[in-house]
């Protein structure tokens, strides 16, 4: 089955463990006469965890989109997975989008195509043989605990599972970076517990590095603090240790330029006014 | 004031160049791989099938309609028998192919509009490239080469029922014999009659693909964008069809007769 692209073993080697997979060098972009974004600069490091924060309009979901290449940053260079990003055409960008995965806010599940079809829609377009396909969309899906959903079309589903599904959807062919647009805004508590708790289990278990982009904090610190363990206790959600802790770094966006870059911990004790404000 | 002006020739411009260069990719995308065959033939079907009725009474009721009235007009002149004559060229050659497009932009062009406005407010195309598929290939070229194809076989039918209705009138109404319109049919028309059918429609299914999807792809601004995309494909394709049937006729009258 055509999973994430084959890569050279000396590149595998330079993106093994602790080393950068998605840098931001001085990227700009601005709408007309709005300045989206301003000289930002950061570096995710393979299996770790951004957190991008910030109020509406700050320009989070749009720092995904040039991750993927659905924007062009007006200067400045994007690497993702040993690729330069910001100048590449349409189909060079296509090759590279093999290995990210993209949750979008509200889901954006094809409307047109059963929960099944959403989640194997990439290996289908790929030619994978059906059997396989439908094989990984059973096990995607129980991963998710949405298997009983398999043939429901997306209007039939809640909110919560709607995300859940678009979550599936991208690990269905186990890119190595995903990205996340407000995965649990307008979801209860209970059910952000549930998308957050598949986002720790796909970083931690799958080994997935992800991006997370999101203004609810209680989601964020959950995410940046736990991690899942699966030992003969079976798999669970616990509290991280800080060396684990500490591989989820926080960014908050303000104006267009970074206003705070750091952990959980810095985050909580900080004395900025801003960030007191938006933490409060 | 001037500046408000400014603004809105700079935007009509913009749009223009846009569509221009959507028109440009769909060209290029029609020749090469990889195809959406799936795609294709659901449009195939969703267009050409699925427009049949609304094509076929369209064609039945102007037939009819014309017969009345040309009927009449012709009696002041003693050849109230030339009937089939005027309805086969006049269907044939003008409201068959303009009739068929404007319903289609009507039934098509909107609904094309509706489903590509509501996949772009709700980020499904941008899902879409993210999961490695051109929305281009993908949605936008089964759509106009449904439309482009399906057009001139809706014409061909539309006219079929328009020419009929007109005997059944003719019969009925008139007292003009079976023989006599039919032979009048016949006699009215010209090979080039038969290409000019043919050619509009191609271009005006062209067109009502190529705006419908422009227009779905453009929208913004959630459900009410939706709703002004939908709109405004109809208006858009409607003025182009008769626009564009306008500059074509006296074209295709140079060159094939």
């Amino acid at each position: 089955m055509a999973f994430a692209t084959a890569r050279s073993p000396e590149l595998e080697e330079a993106l093994g463990p602790g080393s950068p997979i998605v840098v931001f060098d001085r990227v700009s972009l601005a709408f007309d006469d709005n300045v989206v974004l301003r000289d930002i600069s950061f570096t995710l490091i393979k299996g770790h965890t951004k957190i991008f924060l910030g109020a509406s309009g700050s320009g989070k979901s749009t720092i995904l989109k040039l991750i993927v290449g659905l924007l062009r940053p007006d200067s400045g260079v994007i690497w993702v997975n040993g690729e330069r990003v910001d100048n590449r055409t349409e189909a060079d960008l296509m090759k590279i989008r093999t290995d990210l995965g993209m949750v979008f806010q509200e889901g954006a599940l094809f409307d047109s195509l059963t929960v099944a079809e959403n989640v194997g829609y990439k290996l289908l377009e790929e030619g994978a043989p059906d059997g396989e396909v439908w094989r990984r969309v059973d096990e995607v899906l129980g991963f998710i605990g949405l298997s009983e959903f398999i043939d429901r079309m997306p209007a039939e589903l809640s909110g919560g599972q709607r995300r859940r599904v678009a979550i599936a959807r991208a690990m269905s062919y186990k890119p190595r970076i995903l990205l996340y647009d407000e995965a649990t805004t307008g979801l209860d508590p209970i059910t952000a517990d549930t998308v957050d708790n598949e986002i720790i289990k796909l970083r931690d278990l799958e080994e997935i590095s992800s991006i997370i982009v999101t203004h609810q904090l209680r989601d964020a610190f959950r995410i940046a603090t736990h991690e899942a363990v699966h030992d003969d206790n079976g798999l669970r959600i616990v509290p991280a240790d800080a060396a684990k802790a500490r591989e989820a770094e926080f960014i908050m966006l303000k104006d267009g330029g970074i206003h705070f870059e750091g952990h959980a911990e810095e985050l909580r004790d900080s004395r900025d006014p801003y960030l007191r404000s938006f933490l409060s | 004031m001037l500046k408000q002006v400014e603004q809105w020739v700079k935007a009509a411009l913009l749009e223009v160049q846009e569509y221009v260069q959507l028109v440009g990719r769909v060209s290029g995308a029609v020749v090469t791989r990889p195809y959406y065959y799936r795609d294709i033939v659901l449009q195939f079907e969703a267009i050409g099938v699925g427009s049949l009725v609304v094509v076929s009474l369209t064609g039945f009721f102007t037939g009819a309609a014309l017969a009345l009235q040309t009927g009449q007009t012709l009696d002041r002149f003693g050849a109230r028998t030339l009937v089939g004559q005027l309805v086969s060229a006049s269907m044939i050659r003008e409201l068959g192919p303009v009739l068929t497009a404007l319903m289609l932009a009507g039934r098509v062009g909107s609904g094309m509009a509706a489903e590509l406005g509501s996949m772009a407010v709700t980020d499904q195309i941008n899902a879409l490239r993210a999961l490695g598929t051109d929305p281009l290939r993908k949605l936008v070229v089964p759509r106009v080469l449904a439309s482009t194809v399906m057009a001139p076989v809706l014409t061909v039918i539309a006219d079929t029922f328009a020419i009929t209705a007109g005997w059944i009138i003719s019969v009925t109404n008139l007292g003009v014999s079976t023989s006599t319109y039919w032979t009048q049919v016949q006699e009215g028309l010209y090979l080039g009659d038969a290409w000019q059918g043919l050619i509009k429609p191609v271009v005006l299914g062209l067109v009502i693909g190529t705006v419908g999807c422009h227009v779905g792809l453009s929208a913004r601004g959630g459900t009410q964008g939706v709703g002004r995309a939908t709109t405004n494909a109809v208006v858009v394709a409607s003025v182009l069809v008769i626009a564009v049937d306008f500059f074509l006729t006296p074209l295709l009258m140079r060159v094939l007769y």
